[in-house]
């Protein structure tokens, strides 16, 4: 569905839908995973992201930020977070933590690419996005429950039974929601990104296509 | 009695118990209050404080069984609950607050000093009804008192301590770049003693 509405809009590269487990995908209907790969190296962020975060910040008020909760895809993430027993207000849905770091420091700070893309465009959609080193990526990537004995890469001990990842065809990369694994994420040697996103129920698909588009787009205009 | 507990015996009975459904159903109830008490918090914030969180009952992410699911479910409708009665104690406040200024403005004699800001009334905006004496203590001896409502929220400009801050450092590194022949002239103007 994802590579037809990419199509449609002519925009290369399409997302891949990424698979999830079925007793998990039983349990939570509409959870899914997308991703796109997109040839960029990290570095500082150009003028016109900078500008664009500016802009961002410019349109953003804290009183947006009370009543984000009551939007529909920020209240879709704080579900999901409570249905798999995380606490909202503690480890906060992206677009809410990026809001409340714009009220704090007086603006979104730039913090250079692809960091600066994802940002404006969690920002913009509200839409959970996050970034890989596609390089050491092995296969599609998946969300799935730990096996016992698993852990994730560089975190000490093993993970505790069940719990919920993000992984690739070999081993969990990281936690849905949480910590990247070693090796996984961003770093200065990367020079291909796959910018995932996680879509949960009550988010739209045109929603997560348009936030994968804006954060490539962004990555691929630098 | 113990083996009626023992799912087995349902299953010998044609009795399914499908537990998936209930988290399911569970899940909608939360997403259902979760929604309800967003709602609330947005429309407390400002007026009173709303006890709206409710801890992580994982360390980390991970499928919740039916008792955990249940939990945060009923502590989500005490929330709402507490919540609501946060809202209720605040509005009976604020109408109460609004019946005084209304007396006030009929009878300023007898709410000598009585102060009640728009917040009190949950307006939004600075600003109060202030009864105070017509002339001063003048006023006071005549018994002559009025409400005075003040014109709103001071206009935006840089506070008087920044400006002595700048005015103090820009004198001093006046004076360091004008070194001693500068001090001289200072000393010359009258501006130090």
């Amino acid at each position: 569905m994802a590579d037809l509405a990419a199509e449609r809009l002519g925009w290369e590269p399409a997302p891949r839908q990424g698979w999830v487990a079925p007793h998990i995908a039983s349990e939570f209907p509409g959870l899914g995973i997308a991703w796109v790969e997109v040839d960029a190296k990290p570095g500082r962020s150009p003028d016109s992201v900078r500008r664009r975060l500016r802009d961002l910040s410019d349109r953003t008020y804290g009183s947006q930020a009370i009543r984000l909760r009551e939007r529909p895809i920020p209240w879709a993430y704080r579900v999901f977070f409570r249905q798999i027993g995380l606490d909202p207000d503690r480890t906060r849905i992206p677009v809410e933590q990026l809001t409340l770091d714009r009220l704090h420091d007086g603006g979104f700070a730039s913090h250079g690419l692809p960091a600066d893309a994802l940002n404006i465009a969690i920002v913009e959609t509200g839409v959970a996005l996050r970034a890989f080193d596609a390089d050491r990526l092995a296969g599609s990537l998946c969300i799935r429950d730990s096996a016992p004995g698993e852990s994730l890469p560089g975190a000490p001990g093993e993970l505790p039974g069940g719990t919920l990842t993000i992984a690739d065809e070999e081993r969990p990369v990281a936690l849905l929601f949480g910590a990247t694994g070693e090796g996984f994420g961003v770093v200065k040697e990367t020079r291909r990104l796959a910018l995932a996103s996680v879509q949960v129920k009550g988010v739209p698909q045109i929603a997560v296509e348009e936030a994968l588009w804006m954060a490539a787009s962004t990555l691929e205009a630098a | 009695m113990p083996a009626l507990l023992k799912r087995e015996e349902f299953a010998g009975l044609g009795t399914g118990i499908d537990e998936r459904r209930a988290r399911l159903e569970l899940r909608r109830q939360i997403g259902r209050l979760e929604a309800e008490l967003a709602g609330l918090f947005g429309e407390a914030f400002g007026h009173t404080e709303v006890a709206h969180r409710v801890d992580a009952v994982a360390s980390g992410p991970r499928l919740l069984d039916l008792g955990e699911l249940e939990a945060i479910r009923d502590r989500l409708a005490e929330r709402i609950g507490e919540a609501r009665q946060a809202l209720v104690e605040r509005r009976q406040v604020e109408d109460e607050n609004r019946a005084l200024v209304e007396r006030m403005l009929a009878a300023p004699q007898d709410f000598k000093w009585v102060r009640v800001s728009r917040q009190d009334l949950g307006l939004p905006g600075c600003g109060h009804w202030h009864s105070r004496p017509r002339l001063g203590p003048l006023g006071m001896l005549m018994g002559w008192w009025r409400v005075k409502v003040s014109s709103g929220c001071p206009l935006a400009r840089r506070l008087a301590a920044v400006d002595d801050e700048v005015e103090a450092r820009e004198e001093e590194a006046g004076r360091g770049e004008a070194g001693e022949a500068g001090r001289a002239e200072t000393r010359q103007a009258g501006l130090c003693s």
